[in-house]
């Protein structure tokens, strides 16, 4: 699970957002190595720079000091083809479910020159996708139609439709009440599985970095540091009686304890 | 239930049809002299009497709005998307384009009419400048309001500034921007109707301003009233344009047929 060179090389990392007279140091000196086709969770007190980290490691934002490398090559402007999934599931409502989850192959390369003469292809493909999550019922539906969570999971399927090398996910299940939010956890594995990207997850709910993840990073408060790297060795797949499991409850606990005492100093 | 709905439907033809019954019961009551307030069965037997001038002025001021108005949609839509999607077009043009907005537009007509003479250019250009600022604000909000972590998505796909204004910008803008076509057209009216009045011999506000210098006082109303179903109707044209082309802003429901 943890061979290879780093995918993603995060190193020596610090921004500094600038408002007005205002300097905020959001994140400070991080450093992280994420291998191909790793799994790994960022968990954090709120305002711990995590979506920080997230926009930085996209080129969304760049960093005021350090480097970030993705497959080799230095991040400078928004890095292309990446997968990103927010909690908002942002679905095009003008668009039906299917043509939402389609929309990156308009835009990447090389799906976008061939889509026009391989539609028929590239839409057995979506329908494939969507109906791993459930949804093929609901393809030709409006994103409107469908309840949070599976929204949610079209929003899921957009992301990797384009079988992006790598998939971020800022808090994606955060706003789903707590069962769906279980299942999706098990949508999401299923489909890490299956297409073995490398993703880097987003999130304050610790079983659910627990359960996700291959290695999880707990961030201090501001500015955003990671004060400790927890490999999770349970097997996969993993299923909701594993969350039951007391090695899993004492992973869970372990990162608690950790989040905690960063609150409190 | 379906009492319920039928009465919902024929809501705006009792309300409208109660305030004409108002009107002639008011007249009756206080004895108005006609040509101060006419009673509306007046207007309409006047209507009759001159429908085909009536048809004739009412028709030039249809062609002279309608004119007006598509030149605001173009232009108006055009100008809002480059101020929606970029901000420098914005810095520089909006503080220009409110304070034309702030211009009273019967100001200009004399104007309009020193450039193009009198009759149907100033009347069309008058519907085109009023009706074109609601369009161009509602048309530039919906492109500024694009949802931050959707920009995200489709900037990390790797999207031109272009597609994201093709694939997400232009979609979003057009809720508002037929919202503000019902807007417009209403004022595209009011647009032609001043130019007309003060600067033409054709149009249904022609035909008012002659009728009030002969005291035809019916005659005016009559074109007020034409005025207003014209106003109405074509409001009606762009309300159902915006159901066809927008109905999913409106997730299915009911409201605003």
């Amino acid at each position: 699970m943890m061979q290879g060179p780093a995918f993603v090389k995060i190193n020596g990392v610090s921004l500094v957002y600038r408002m007005a007279e205002e300097q905020t140091l959001a994140v400070e000196d991080l450093s992280l190595d994420i291998r191909e086709g790793e799994f790994v969770a960022v968990v954090g007190p709120s305002g711990c720079g995590k979506s920080t980290l997230m926009k930085l490691v996209t080129g969304l934002l760049n960093p005021t000091a350090g480097s970030i490398t993705i497959g080799g090559k230095p991040v400078k402007g928004p890095v292309q083809g990446v997968g990103m999934a927010f909690q908002n599931s942002t679905l095009l409502p003008w668009r039906s479910t299917l043509d939402n989850v389609m929309l990156p192959l308009e835009i990447v390369e090389p799906h976008k020159r061939r889509l026009r003469s391989e539609r028929k292809a590239y839409v057995d493909q979506a329908m494939a996708l969507l109906s791993t999550v459930g949804l093929t019922e609901f393809a030709e539906k409006a994103p409107w139609q469908l309840s949070g969570g599976m929204q949610q999971r079209a929003n899921l399927c957009r992301a990797i439709i384009h079988n992006p090398r790598l998939l971020m996910l800022d808090e994606p299940f955060a706003a789903l009440d707590a069962f769906t939010r279980e299942e999706l956890w098990a949508v999401m594995q299923a489909l890490w599985m299956e297409k073995r990207f490398t993703a880097i997850l987003i999130t304050h709910d610790l079983r659910e970095a627990v359960y996700l993840a291959d290695r999880v990073f707990v961030m201090s408060k501001r500015p955003g540091r990671v004060i400790l790297t927890r490999e999770v060795d349970i097997p996969r797949p993993r299923t909701l009686d594993t969350t039951f499991e007391p090695y899993f409850g004492s992973i869970v606990h372990e990162l608690r304890e950790h989040i905690h005492s960063v609150r409190v100093s | 239930m379906t009492g319920e709905r039928a009465l919902l439907k024929a809501m705006p033809w009792l309300v409208t049809i109660g305030l004409f019954v108002l009107w002639e019961a008011v007249c009756i009551v206080t004895g108005i002299e006609p040509f101060i307030l006419p009673r509306p069965t007046l207007v309409f037997e006047t209507s009759v009497q001159f429908a085909p001038q009536i048809l004739h002025h009412s028709l030039q001021t249809l062609y002279t709005t309608t004119a007006g108005f598509v030149l605001g949609v173009v232009g108006g839509a055009l100008l809002g998307i480059a101020i929606g999607a970029s901000k420098f077009v914005y810095n520089g043009l909006y503080p220009v384009l409110v304070g034309f907005n702030s211009i009273p537009k019967v100001a200009l007509v004399p104007v309009l009419v020193i450039w193009f003479g009198i009759g149907t250019v100033p009347a069309i250009i008058t519907a085109f400048v009023i009706s074109f600022f609601p369009i161009v604000v509602n048309v530039a909000t919906g492109l500024a309001t694009i949802e931050p972590e959707l920009r995200d998505v489709l900037r990390s796909l790797g999207a031109s500034k272009l597609e994201i204004l093709t694939k997400i910008g232009l979609p979003r803008a057009m809720p508002y921007l037929f919202a503000s076509l019902k807007i417009a057209i209403t004022l595209a009216f009011v647009g032609s109707v001043i130019a007309e009045t003060v600067a033409s011999n054709e149009g249904i506000g022609y035909l008012m301003l002659s009728a009030s210098s002969s005291y035809n006082v019916p005659l005016v109303f009559a074109g007020l009233v034409v005025v207003a179903i014209m106003g109405v109707l074509m409001y009606a044209v762009a309300a159902l344009f915006e159901r066809r082309m927008t109905g999913w802003a409106f997730r299915g429901s009911d409201l605003m047929t």
